[in-house]
């Protein structure tokens, strides 16, 4: 690669973008297949739980990559946005975005924050959690701790609103942002158009497969 | 009356221009470093030749009056360029090149300069796809060729609907790269407003640059003038809105002759005029006459129905349509040259057999093509050729991806649909085949003033073929104006920068901001267009398809009186020191209006007919062109002299020694 | 037709701008929108006003040189034209029409709906074209067969007008449709590959220097393209741009 600045010119910019999004789709993958094992096997749970929160490799290697990518996307994005909008000083005084473009196309930048804070409320309630069990308070492993805990968290039915609401701007978030991924990275190719459809139905599956663990993992605390 | 020298090379016609190109002066290319030359035009071939010059070494200084060079209106062609590549086999070469170009100009081109555009016509393609030109291709990978009207062969590459948009963007790009290297200043938005004169010679002009209004001097050791034609002067015209004249006048008002003025051409297929409030007329290819098929109704009765809606064109029998143009002209059919396709139509709506409410359009039908087109799909494709609707639906694909722009264009513009009804068209101002007197080298009678493409006179002669600009203005800027300035520039290596600090720029600019003030302060009441519309209105009923010596006549006094009408009743708002688009406008129909009176009475000294310029008085008993090559073959040249009432005629006797005069037939 | 137009005002491009109503009546189905326009100025100059600056020339959709927001979009309602194309019949009796200048800070307004769009040509100053001398010596132009499906798609790229619609639609003033169709034209010919690399860097830089946003794929550009010119452009470029940056040297 070569020195001048792939990654400050806009081309760049999209690429590292396209590639911290496609990274997080996976993550968003796999992260939804343990949270679903909650639903039908707490057991199952447990111990997923239990190998991705002592295995060496994903603590000190997978974490630190991916809070890397969440951080870099979102701090990507928001440079994007400050230049776009520097980009068009004096804005129209009609503007018919909805005839050229989709609602979610446009308001990337929305649904973005709306996942940001809720990633706020997450490490709130998990990840903060989870790091002083282990790293401060350094007690003990216990493979059979996890299940019960999620399920505590649930209990709260706001919290539980705010999962749903947060998962559907990412649903809406995905829509738009599963296919920019391949066009910024240069995939429009005859591949595309079963691509897109594909990306439709991750978009939507992913977000509701967290929903009806947040809902049913609701209904098993009460 | 004096006659003029063309300084046609000696020898025989195929050898000249190599000759020529032997024995001329050169400059070395350290001196072209000290050399500027101004190019006013940035189409076709001012922007290939400013990109040439630049290449060579030449300092080039390039105007256009619109935001980029790449808005020219060379853009606009549409159906092709010509070259004798004769990659159809189909036995064509640079002497049938030259033939058809002399016939279909009626004869009244310079041999000489028509030969050496057809030999360098086919440097043009191999060096357009050079610069990654996308013309159409077949198949395996090949050129594509498509014939056009007025000869028998096909000679003309194309990019579909948009072959001049794509070679001047060729242009553009080698203009880019120039502009990129430093060598060609670029003035967007400027108006040249004057040429300036400093021992005879041509040595600078003044422009005005368009946003700040600033009035400016510009030094150079040669001016080219590549501004276009002057089609606006009738102002409804295929023309962009901007395209003017006033380089061309202002040179001719300088000591540059204008040749041949009342040689216009009107082009058979336009989309008809349609409101008193239109501004512009769109012209449809010509290419469309390959497979659309050209007819009015025979009987008067369909033609009432049609007109008040009683009947669709669709519903009229095949046995009662008047194919006038397969019907006059069996052997070129709807393919016959420009002039004698647009007097055909004039002559069956003159008749009363026009289908709009008008009575001026006739109908362009593609339904023989779509059907014939079909077939031909069904059975490559092995399905069934009797299947109407199928081959209807394989037919119109053919022809979507043959004409499918102009097919949308028309839609757009007509609200109707062209597959399903057919397209209604009439002729409309086009091109202007006279221009700027030059000769062989492309200079005019001002020494280091030098004009190119549309704006010169020189190729066409009473009547261009379909595919032609775009390779003169092409043959003009690439490969013959960047050897033949060399000629005269070699006497100028000494000569080092030319200042703009004398008294001829002094005395030029005061001329151009007197000009300038006086319309602004002038206490008028009428908008510029309304003056423009009036002209326009004389120009084409009195000088348009066919004139006669008393509606010239009638014509000079009209244009006459309302040229003083306009100058005093003009109003232009703002000042001269702002993007004024008024004031611009002002001035490029103040020079229309003169230049018109010297259109007819061009068009009235020529008592002949030939190519576009029809002369009742003179037509056979047929009601076709008759020429006099006895009396009228040469070109008319004028000179200025404070009036265009006293413009006085020069005559270059054209000499043909390698073609036989015919009487032009395509019967 | 009678219709309330509401129009950008501002006298150079240092001076602040307004919009200000213009009633207009007597309006034909049939015209186009700019002589709707050239209407309104001729009434404009007669009562001694000043008339609304706006860019066009060639009024057939080819040479790029009118422009206009109108009612929000880019060259207005109707698909695949420009301005100069675009009919009153698309419009209704009693319409408000709003006609704003394209906006971008690459796109300084020169006067009233007239912009300054330079910033396009800088950047095929930086790298549009072939660098072939235009001496006529090349080779024959059947030498080099070109396979159709390129030669056509290199023609489509080819067909921008450089009228800027992409960057007006664009929500983030984006130039990326108009500098990829040319990097497009170029990559998919012959002729063009040898200097791929270099073009599409310096183009890309340059378009970068100019200030235009960055693409986002919304698509705006796309549907409000008045020649069609496709998204697969925009990532024929990226994936042209990432090839340079990975194999070039320096």
């Amino acid at each position: 690669m070569s020195k001048s600045g792939f990654f400050n010119s806009s081309i760049g910019r999209k690429f590292a973008m396209a590639l911290s999004a496609l990274f997080l789709m996976i993550f968003l993958l796999q992260h939804l297949t343990i949270n679903f094992t909650a639903v039908f096997s707490p057991e199952t749970f447990n111990e997923l739980s239990h190998f991705m929160g002592t295995n060496v490799v994903v603590q000190f290697i997978a974490q630190p990559i991916l809070i890397f990518a969440v951080v870099f996307h979102f701090i990507m994005g928001f440079i994007l946005e400050a230049r776009n909008r520097a980009a068009r000083p004096i804005s129209y005084k009609r503007n018919s975005g909805g005839a050229n473009s989709s609602w979610m196309s446009r308001n990337m930048i929305y649904s973005g924050l709306v996942i940001l804070a809720f990633l706020v409320l997450h490490f709130i309630d998990f990840w903060i959690p989870e790091i002083n069990y282990k790293y401060i308070e350094m007690n003990a492993a216990d493979p059979n701790r996890y299940y019960s805990e999620l399920l505590h968290k649930f209990e709260n039915p706001y919290r539980v609103i705010a999962y749903i609401v947060a998962f559907i701007l990412l649903a809406l978030h995905l829509l738009h942002g599963f296919g920019s991924a391949f066009q910024s990275i240069g995939q429009n190719n005859k591949y595309i158009d079963g691509l897109k459809k594909f990306g439709v139905i991750y978009s939507i599956v992913i977000p509701l497969g967290f929903i009806i663990t947040a809902v049913v993992l609701y209904m098993n605390a009460h | 009356m004096a006659t003029l020298d063309a300084n046609i090379p000696k020898g025989p016609l195929k050898d000249k221009w190599t000759n020529h190109k032997n024995n001329i002066n050169l400059v070395n290319p350290a001196n072209k470093r000290n050399i500027d030359i101004i190019v006013v035009g940035t189409g076709l071939a001012g922007g290939s030749a400013a990109a040439t010059l630049a290449e060579l070494g030449y300092n080039v200084k390039a105007f256009c009056f619109q935001d980029s060079p790449r808005r020219a209106h060379s853009i606009a062609a549409q159906g092709g360029i010509n070259a004798a590549k004769n990659y159809q086999g189909d036995g064509d070469s640079i002497y049938r090149l030259f033939y058809d170009t002399v016939k279909g100009g009626d004869y009244r081109s310079r041999e000489a300069n028509v030969y050496r555009l057809a030999e360098v016509s086919a440097n043009i393609i191999d060096q357009c796809v050079a610069q990654g030109v996308p013309f159409a291709r077949e198949y395996g990978g090949l050129l594509d060729n498509r014939s056009f009207g007025g000869v028998l062969v096909s000679r003309t590459f194309y990019a579909k609907g948009q072959t001049g948009q794509q070679l001047l963007l060729g242009a553009y790009s080698a203009m880019n790269r120039q502009i990129g290297r430093g060598k060609i200043k670029m003035y967007n938005r400027h108006e040249m407003m004057d040429v300036v004169k400093v021992d005879g010679k041509a040595r600078g002009i003044i422009a005005r640059n368009l946003v700040t209004g600033e009035v400016e001097r510009h030094g150079a050791h040669a001016v080219v003038v590549g501004s276009g034609g002057y089609g606006n002067i009738f102002f409804l015209s295929t023309n962009a809105m901007g395209s003017n004249a006033s380089a061309a006048w202002k040179i001719h008002k300088k000591g540059a002759y204008f040749a041949n003025p009342c040689f216009t051409q009107i082009h058979p297929t336009c989309i008809p005029v349609s409101g008193d409030l239109q501004a512009k007329l769109t012209l449809m290819s010509e290419s469309l006459r390959n497979d659309g098929r050209i007819w009015v109704p025979k009987k008067k009765e369909d033609v009432e129905a049609i007109r008040s809606g009683k009947l669709r064109p669709t519903q009229i029998k095949e046995e009662d349509r008047d194919y006038y143009l397969e019907r006059r002209y069996p052997a070129f059919g709807n393919l016959v040259p420009r002039d004698v396709a647009s007097r055909a139509a004039k002559e069956r709506c003159d008749a009363g057999y026009g289908v709009n409410q008008t009575g001026e359009a006739v109908y362009l039908d593609f339904s023989s093509a779509i059907e014939r087109y079909g077939k031909e799909a069904a059975h490559v494709k092995g399905l069934d050729e009797n299947d109407k609707s199928l081959v209807e639906k394989l037919g119109k694909e053919a022809v979507a991806n043959k004409y499918g722009n102009l097919f949308q264009m028309y839609e757009k513009i007509v609200d109707e649909n062209p597959y399903e009804t057919p397209m209604m068209i009439y002729p409309a101002v086009h091109y202007t085949m006279g221009g700027v007197w030059v000769d062989y080298n492309l200079m005019t009678t001002v020494p280091g003033l030098y004009a190119i493409g549309e704006a010169n006179f020189s190729d066409h002669g009473a009547n261009r073929l379909g595919a032609s600009a775009l390779m003169q203005g092409l043959a003009d800027g690439y490969f013959v104006l960047p050897y033949t300035i060399g000629d005269y520039l070699s006497g100028d290596i000494r000569t080092g920068a030319i200042s703009t600090d004398t008294k001829e720029f002094e005395l030029a600019e005061k001329e151009v901001i007197e000009r300038l003030d006086y319309f602004v302060n002038n206490k008028g009441e009428k908008p510029v267009d309304f003056y423009h519309k009036r002209l326009g209105k004389i120009m084409w009923n009195k000088c348009g398809m066919s004139r006669n010596a008393e509606t010239l006549k009638s014509a000079i006094d009209e244009i006459k009186a309302l040229r003083e009408e306009f100058w005093k009743g003009v109003r232009v708002p703002g000042t001269r020191n702002e993007f004024n688009e008024e004031l611009a406008k002002a001035g490029r129909v103040a020079d229309f209006m003169e230049l018109g009176e010297l259109f007819a009475k061009d068009a009235l000294e020529r008592e002949e007919s030939c190519g576009g310029h029809f002369r009742e008085e003179s037509q056979t008993e047929e009601g076709e062109a008759k020429r006099d090559d006895e009396n009228y073959k040469y070109v008319a040249a004028w000179e200025y002299k404070g009036e265009p009432s006293e413009a006085v005629l020069h005559k270059e006797d054209l000499v043909y020694e390698n073609i036989e005069l015919k009487t032009r037939s395509y019967k | 037709m009678n219709l309330t137009l509401k129009i950008w005002r501002q006298k150079n491009s240092n001076s602040k701008g307004k919009m200000v109503d213009y009633p207009i009546s007597d309006i034909s189905p049939d015209m186009s929108f700019l002589e709707m326009l050239d209407v309104l100025n001729n009434q404009l100059i007669e009562k001694g006003e000043e008339p609304v600056a706006f860019d066009h020339d060639c009024r057939e959709g080819i040479c790029g040189m009118c422009s206009l927001y109108i009612n929000g979009e880019a060259h207005g309602p109707d698909r695949g034209v420009t301005t100069c194309q675009l009919h009153m019949r698309k419009f209704k009796d009693g319409d408000t029409i709003y006609i704003e200048p394209f906006r971008a800070k690459a796109f300084p307004v020169v006067k009233d709906l007239a912009v300054d769009r330079s910033a396009f040509d800088r950047i095929q100053h930086a790298g549009g074209y072939i660098s072939v001398n235009t001496s006529g010596n090349t080779q024959d132009a059947n030498s080099l067969p070109v396979q159709k499906e390129h030669a056509d798609r290199a023609f489509d790229a080819a067909t921008c007008i450089g009228c800027g619609a992409c960057v007006a639609s664009c929500k983030n003033s984006s130039a990326m449709l108009y500098v990829s169709a040319k990097i497009s034209q170029y990559a998919l010919l012959p002729q063009g590959k040898v200097e791929a690399e270099e073009r599409v860097q310096s183009m890309v830089n340059q378009m970068d220097a100019e200030g235009f946003g960055n693409c986002s794929n919304t698509g705006a550009c796309e549907v409000e393209c008045p020649k069609g010119i496709s998204l697969e452009n925009i990532a024929r470029m990226n994936r042209e741009y990432f090839k340079a940056k990975a194999s070039t040297k320096d």
